[in-house]
């Protein structure tokens, strides 16, 4: 599909490249973001697929349609997959889009750069996909890649490790760019404490990438080299411990989830107040906890690895750190809360999503507490009910932030609004049957089901099934969303500069569609 | 495929209320049967209740904004400045919540990690993929297997009762006696966990981990392995028989029997000579039990993953070779396990000699288990 040019500025710059040109060579922001998103979303169908033909199998007991180690691999490349191609490079696709034009910069900081975070992508995703064809198929060690398990798998498991390497190259040169751009290309007057929520949560999260995302490849490459090498880091035999992966792991993945829900956490806070027709309530309180959760969230990652067997002190320190992450969290919920409070308030899309988002994250939060607490975590850990609760908080929570922002933006960017009864369908279907799949694992693994298992014992046959049918809508419901979105950028009702009476901001100053090139002049802020 | 699709939508429908009316399906945690356990319910009630009583009212006060604060009603928006003391308060409070909460949580720890005193204890072994379980002191150890039929996983006969979750040979332990279990792996990760006792321990290669239970009452309890451990992860369930204490007594005086005759028949076996047709039937036995999972019933592995036993470059190789990846396993392929220790002389004789006479494979060779008796030193 070919994006037009935006605006009269496209016209001053006859020379621009065109065709797929435009889009390789790209170094504009603002085509940048659309190439995240877009190469996204198409990761995110793909991980979808993957998800689908995982409950397929689970639609009923006994073994129907994959085999169990194919069913291994589908489960592990479903988890890379989502994380790693599809929510991350959204997030800095709408990072990309919105931070110049929030923070009146005329781009990023470094655009070459930014073009390489890109197109490093495609490889990786090529490596991670095709490794499903590698000689024994793709790893089937879960994402979480524990060894010795790890250690047992096939050339898949290399080609993953090293797509891993890329799309970390790429995360962390994308969060510098982030970083650089939010603290030397603010337009005067625009002091750190006046910067939107959106770009608050990003300069943490971007923090946040550059010191975990190293840790990963760090404990990828010892895989790699315990595989290949004779090293023995994580082999008992050898001096080696295979808990010190989980725990370097973790380190990495602890932060990762928060670095997946901070962003959102500031689509969120730009879009309520937008549709309360207030302000943002506690500004300086969202900012403190949005550090705050930052910071704690690097303190807590042992609580994934209850059972292995840690001394009580460890299991207490972890205990009382992931309560503690609770306080911030239940203070941003208070305040968006607030800033609903005596609004005018008003449900387009954009804000339907944002409360669906606060509804499901309250209960991917509250279940977060219930996990925390060591005892019962050791029996829900590894079940289904992890299951459900980092769906609620990363699907759900994540996703309907970003459907939440895209519905929010896609007016400016696009320059015509999308079709608001099709967005009002996508926001009812995607809740319903997300929690008509999500909810009942609650009771799968209170129950005892294990996660990661191709079958299962007859008891658990009522709620799979409904699971099942949950998630085959939920998958269809997202064919509506983009057709919604191709709708909007071949045409519609043309949007107005601010397009939501509401709405407060730079980006609102601006023609819609916003123009190829802005802010070449800095605005102004008072 | 459409009566399943109607069974579907009917269940969808009815589903909550159906399982309630035949007691399959549940909402909550298994009945708890030790201490842990029933302490684990408390405070997951306990806890549950409070986060739930707070959403709830973060809902409310979310629905009575949606429903009355609505522009289309007319509703101007009131701008009303930041209040530190608000903030400080509903920063105040979750945290005295949590406080609250880590309180009865760290006392169940200290119940739960204490393995100190026990009555009895068991060495519990995760392989891929079952149980061993060695009860020290008492000169008992076995493998505890699956015993679903491959039939019923494949949907070719219905599934029974305890589909998925039944052995062939339980733990068995006393009534009323603290169990200490010690924890480990002999190949990778597992998890050994039983709902009904509130025990889940990692099983780590090269680590021995301890956890306890004194179950309450008699009875048969389920559980499955829950940390991911390969292809047939879903698939090494663990049973425990808890019985009265003179009943246990007498199961470990069978045991104690079953295993001197088991070493009797073994060393009885070290020296006899085998027909090829005797090997052959108890190797495809063992085949079906030990191999199969990986090499397929038909010998023809997995490309990529799992060799193929018909024609494969070491069951049609020298003896020697084939002998030696069974007893000590692969260093290229460690999802070969070593068998040394896992299957007796006689077994291992067996299967070699099954292999290289059977799916296409016909050298005629004959493996004696002193050959393997031998090669072990």
């Amino acid at each position: 599909m070919e994006i037009p040019l935006r605006g009269p500025e496209a016209v001053a710059h006859a020379d621009y490249p065109t065709g797929i040109r435009r889009w390789l060579t790209a170094t504009n922001h603002k085509d940048i973001g659309t190439l995240y998103l877009s190469f996204s979303f198409a990761m995110f169908l793909v991980g979808g697929v993957m998800a689908l033909t995982i409950r397929a199998e689970l639609f009923q007991p006994g073994l129907q349609i994959v085999q169990p180690e194919f069913f291994n691999q589908l489960t592990t490349l479903h988890g890379l997959i989502m994380l790693f191609g599809a929510f991350m490079p959204a997030f800095v696709g709408f990072a990309n889009w919105q931070i110049p034009l929030m923070i009146g910069a005329p781009d990023m900081a470094f655009p070459r750069l930014n073009n390489f975070s890109f197109w490093l992508l495609p490889p990786a995703a090529i490596l991670l996909i095709g490794s499903l064809f590698a000689p024994g198929g793709a790893t089937g060690a879960g994402w979480t890649l524990y060894p010795p398990l790890s250690v047992q798998m096939g050339p898949g498991m290399d080609m993953a490790i090293f797509a891993i390497h890329i799309l970390g190259v790429s995360s962390i040169m994308g969060s510098i760019n982030i970083v650089v751009t939010i603290l030397n290309m603010r337009a005067p007057g625009m002091t750190l404490m006046k910067m939107p929520m959106f770009v608050w949560t990003w300069f943490v999260t971007a923090y946040m990438i550059i010191l975990v995302m190293p840790v990963l490849a760090g404990a990828v490459t010892m895989l790699l080299t315990d595989r290949h090498f004779d090293t023995h880091f994580f082999n008992a035999a050898g001096g080696g411990d295979p808990v010190l992966f989980q725990h370097i792991l973790w380190f990495f993945g602890h932060p990762e989830v928060y670095i997946l829900v901070l962003p959102t956490f500031g689509i969120v806070s730009q879009v309520i107040p937008t549709f309360a027709r207030k302000r943002l309530y506690g500004y300086r309180s969202m900012v403190v906890a949005t550090c705050a959760i930052g910071i704690i969230s690097c303190l807590v990652w042992a609580h994934h690895m209850f059972t292995v067997g840690m001394p009580v002190g460890g299991q207490l320190f972890f205990m009382y750190a992931s309560l503690l992450v609770a306080v911030p969290t239940g203070v941003k919920v208070f305040n968006w809360t607030a800033t609903m409070w005596e609004g005018s308030l008003s449900f387009e899309t954009p804000m339907l999503f944002a409360v669906g988002f606060l509804f499901v994250f309250v209960c991917g939060g509250i279940t977060g507490v219930i996990l925390a607490i060591v005892p019962v975590d050791v029996q829900l850990q590894d079940t289904y009910y992890i299951i459900a609760h980092f769906h609620y908080t990363m699907v759900a929570a994540s996703l309907f932030g970003m459907y939440a922002g895209t519905y929010y933006w896609l007016p400016k960017w696009t320059g015509h609004m999308y079709d608001e009864t099709l967005g009002r369908w996508h926001f009812w279907l995607s809740m319903i049957f997300f929690n008509i799949t999500f909810f009942p694992m609650h009771f799968l693994g209170l129950a005892g089901m294990p996660r990661r298992i191709p079958d299962y014992p007859l008891q658990f046959a009522d709620f799979n099934m409904i699971a099942t049918i949950g998630a085959f809508g939920f998958g269809l419901s997202q064919v509506l969303f983009v057709y919604t979105v191709i709708k909007c950028v071949r045409g519609g009702q043309p949007a107005t500069a601010r397009v939501w009476d509401g709405a407060e901001g730079l980006e609102w100053t601006l023609p819609s569609p916003v123009p190829h090139h802005t802010f070449q002049t800095p605005p102004v802020v008072a | 495929m459409m009566r399943d699709l109607a069974k579907a939508a009917m269940v969808a429908l009815l589903a909550p209320g159906m399982a309630i009316a035949n007691g399959e399906a549940k909402f909550g945690f298994q009945t708890p049967q030790t201490i842990v356990a029933h302490e684990i319910y408390d405070l997951h009630l306990l806890v549950l209740g409070i986060v739930v009583v707070i959403a709830l009212g973060v809902f409310a006060v979310v629905a009575y904004a949606m429903l009355r604060h609505r522009r289309s009603l007319g509703h101007q928006a009131k701008q009303f400045d930041d209040n530190k003391a608000v903030q400080i308060l509903w920063t105040a409070i979750p945290l005295l919540i949590v406080v609250g909460l880590a309180f009865p949580a760290t006392r169940t720890v200290s119940v739960m990690k204490d393995t100190s005193n026990p009555d009895m204890t068991i060495k519990v072994t995760g392989y891929q993929w079952k149980w061993r379980y060695d009860y020290l002191g008492e000169d008992v150890s076995f493998y505890s297997d699956l015993s679903t039929a491959r039939e019923q996983i494949e949907n070719k006969v219905p599934k029974g009762e305890n589909y998925l979750l039944e052995v062939d040979n339980p733990m068995v332990v006393p009534v009323g006696k603290k169990v200490r279990i010690l924890v480990t792996a002999n190949d990778v990760i597992h998890s050994w966990w039983v709902p009904a006792f509130g025990v889940k321990q990692d099983a780590i290669v090269g680590y021995v981990r301890d956890s306890w239970f004194t179950v309450d009452t008699p009875g048969i309890y389920r559980g499955q392995c829950a940390e991911l451990c390969g292809k047939e992860h879903g698939f090494m369930p663990i049973v425990v028989e808890a019985v009265p204490e003179e009943k246990y007594r007498t199961w470990l005086t069978e045991q104690q029997t079953k295993g001197k005759a088991a070493i009797a028949a073994a060393s009885a076996a070290a020296g006899k000579t085998y027909a090829l047709d005797e090997l052959k039937t108890e190797g495809e036995k063992v085949y079906g039990r030990s191999c199969a999972a990986c090499h397929q019933a038909n010998g023809q592995g997995v490309p990529g993953a799992f060799p193929a036993i018909a024609h494969g470059a070491i069951t049609t190789g020298p003896v020697a070779g084939h002998i030696d990846i069974v007893l000590n396993g692969s260093k290229k392929n460690p999802a070969m396990a070593a068998w040394k220790g896992q299957l007796s002389d006689l077994e291992i004789a067996a299967v070699i000699t099954y292999e290289r006479n059977a799916f296409g494979n016909a050298l005629g060779d004959v493996v004696q288990p002193n050959q393997i008796a031998a090669a072990a030193k």
